[in-house]
């Protein structure tokens, strides 16, 4: 698998194999819902925020290896940060994490950042808006 | 399990060299490294009738004349041959050319480079199980149509063409009809007489012969231009020293195929029932493409509702099985962005929508596998498919009862 003609990194490989925080949030305050449906990428982000800091992260996500991996990375990367700190994660990170991505799978990253945009957004309607739903 | 297992379940993309081809292919790197133009000398002449053997292993394979085939360096090569030396040599034939939309792209792009040229191209559609309709093409051809091409074989779906009512058409109408059999030949009999077809494209490396080898048949072999300017060689109509290694391979694997055909077809069918069968019991969510009977021995095709294809092909490629898959994002994961990555335009002509078709997957076996490695994929799918049903949000929206798959 660390061979140089695969077009993965083994970090990719690892989260793809072994996906970190898998699943759903039952009392989740806040859910991204973004797809790619031309190419068949779908992510679904479930966040749960306590006193501006996300303290749980989980995902489901439909798509190829680098997608299955972004997801993965990108809740480890928000577990235990404080929203402030999650607005400024981008998908460049997500894919530095990974050490890398290759190019035609950069829109993986974005789709990541997307569902994080998403989710946030979710979570300032929620809380600014009705209240809880 | 930790085992080293290397299933190779992808012979529609290539297949490995039998090693009775590569030993007859040995002496012409260096024993009988001689140029075949040089009919003077004993080495020349050697190469020459090497040469000459291998045509004649071809046109066996084929029912064709000997001096019906032309080498060419691959299956792309003999159809760019095929359509732009036909209408290089024809241009009072009519600018109106017919191809399906389940072409490989050295004809589709070769079709749209033509458009740019002034040609008018219609491309059939094609029903559900992937098959062309003859009456279609009927319909199709005008007074101006100068050619029609068509693939014998789909390397995705694994469908024949019926290529014999499609070559009886072409021939009332008096158009010139090419058959791209490149994953074809060398794996199902093929009669280029009894088809009635004018060209045949062949590929080596599809029935267990080298890479950068093709040929290219010819009803009456000499209806075409060249398209490289060049030398005499191959009557003319395709300049460049001849690989000669790698023709005497094509031969020897053409030879192999005409004795061993009957029993790797035998040997195909029953592991293709098996695996079919398997998949069918095992897996709740498949659904199967490409036309069930009408199909390449040994080739399964499928898409599996709720996951993705390329996923499942990289865990199946962990598992040791090496398949392929027809998802937008594995189709060239070299690319440099994502303008190339597209979903296949096979499974979309077949009704599969763009956004489903990528959990495709095409199994294609080969004349070395063995019931056992049928068993092992049956094994390890079920497992493989439940990790990717359980991260799928498609999944979780189905068992809410909110399917996206029933519209």
């Amino acid at each position: 698998m660390t061979d140089k003609a695969f077009p993965y990194s083994e970090k990719v490989m690892d989260h793809f194999m072994n996906p970190r925080n898998m699943g759903e949030i039952d009392d989740a305050n806040a859910i991204g819902d973004v797809g790619n449906p031309a190419c068949g990428d779908m992510m679904r982000l479930y966040l749960k925020i306590e006193e501006d800091k996300i303290v749980d992260a989980k995902f489901k996500t439909f798509g190829c290896g680098a997608a299955i991996a972004t997801s993965s990375m990108l809740t480890e990367l928000l577990k235990g940060i404080s929203l402030e700190e999650a607005r400024a994660i981008s998908n460049k990170a997500v894919a530095e994490a990974l050490d890398g991505l290759p190019p035609v799978k950069i829109h993986c990253s974005v789709m990541a950042e997307e569902a994080l945009a998403a989710a946030l957004k979710d979570y300032e309607a929620r809380s600014g808006g009705n209240g809880s739903n | 399990m930790g085992d080293d297992r290397k299933i190779y379940f992808d012979h529609q993309a290539s297949t490995p060299v039998d090693p009775r081809v590569f030993e007859a292919m040995i002496p012409y790197f260096q024993e009988r490294f001689g140029n075949p133009s040089s009919h003077i000398h004993t080495e020349g002449v050697r190469a020459n009738q090497a040469l000459d053997a291998a045509r004649g292993q071809v046109a066996e394979l084929v029912n064709s004349e000997t001096d019906e085939i032309i080498f060419t360096s691959c299956a792309t090569e003999s159809n760019n041959l095929g359509l732009r030396g036909f209408l290089k040599a024809n241009p009072d034939k009519g600018r109106h050319i017919i191809i399906s939309e389940i072409e490989h792209y050295s004809i589709l792009n070769q079709a749209l480079k033509l458009k740019d040229e002034g040609y008018e191209v219609s491309t059939l559609k094609v029903a559900e199980g992937g098959l062309i309709d003859p009456e279609a093409v009927e319909n199709a051809i005008r007074e101006d149509t100068a050619l029609i091409s068509v693939n014998l074989a789909n390397s995705e779906i694994g469908t024949i063409q019926p290529i014999k009512e499609i070559a009886e058409i072409a021939e009332k109408h008096g158009v010139f009809f090419h058959a791209d059999g490149a994953i074809a030949v060398g794996n199902i009999p093929i009669d280029v007489k009894e088809l009635g077809i004018d060209a045949l494209t062949i590929s080596a490396h599809n029935f267990y012969g080298p890479k950068g080898i093709g040929a290219l048949y010819l009803r009456g072999g000499n209806n075409i231009s060249p398209i490289f300017e060049g030398g005499f060689q191959e009557y003319g109509m395709r300049s460049g020293t001849e690989n000669v290694p790698g023709i005497v391979g094509l031969g020897v694997a053409a030879e192999l195929a005409s004795i061993e055909m009957p029993k790797r077809i035998e040997h195909l069918q029953k592991l293709g029932k098996m695996l079919w069968k398997g998949l069918e019991e095992e897996i709740e969510y498949i659904n199967f493409t490409g036309h069930p009977i009408q199909r390449l021995p040994g080739h399964i095709s499928f898409w599996i509702r709720y996951i993705e294809g390329e996923s499942l092909l990289l865990m199946l490629n962990i598992k040791g099985v090496m398949a392929a898959s027809g998802s937008a994002c594995s189709s060239n994961l070299k690319g440099a962005d994502e303008e190339d990555l597209a979903a296949s335009h096979v499974l979309t002509a077949i009704g599969v929508p763009a956004e489903f078709c990528s959990g495709s997957l095409t199994v294609s076996m080969g004349k070395d596998n063995t019931e056992e490695e049928v068993r092992y994929l049956l094994d390890i799918m079920p497992e493989v498919v439940e990790k990717l049903l359980m991260m799928s949000p498609l999944y979780a929206d189905k068992l809410r009862g909110k399917d996206p798959y029933s519209k």
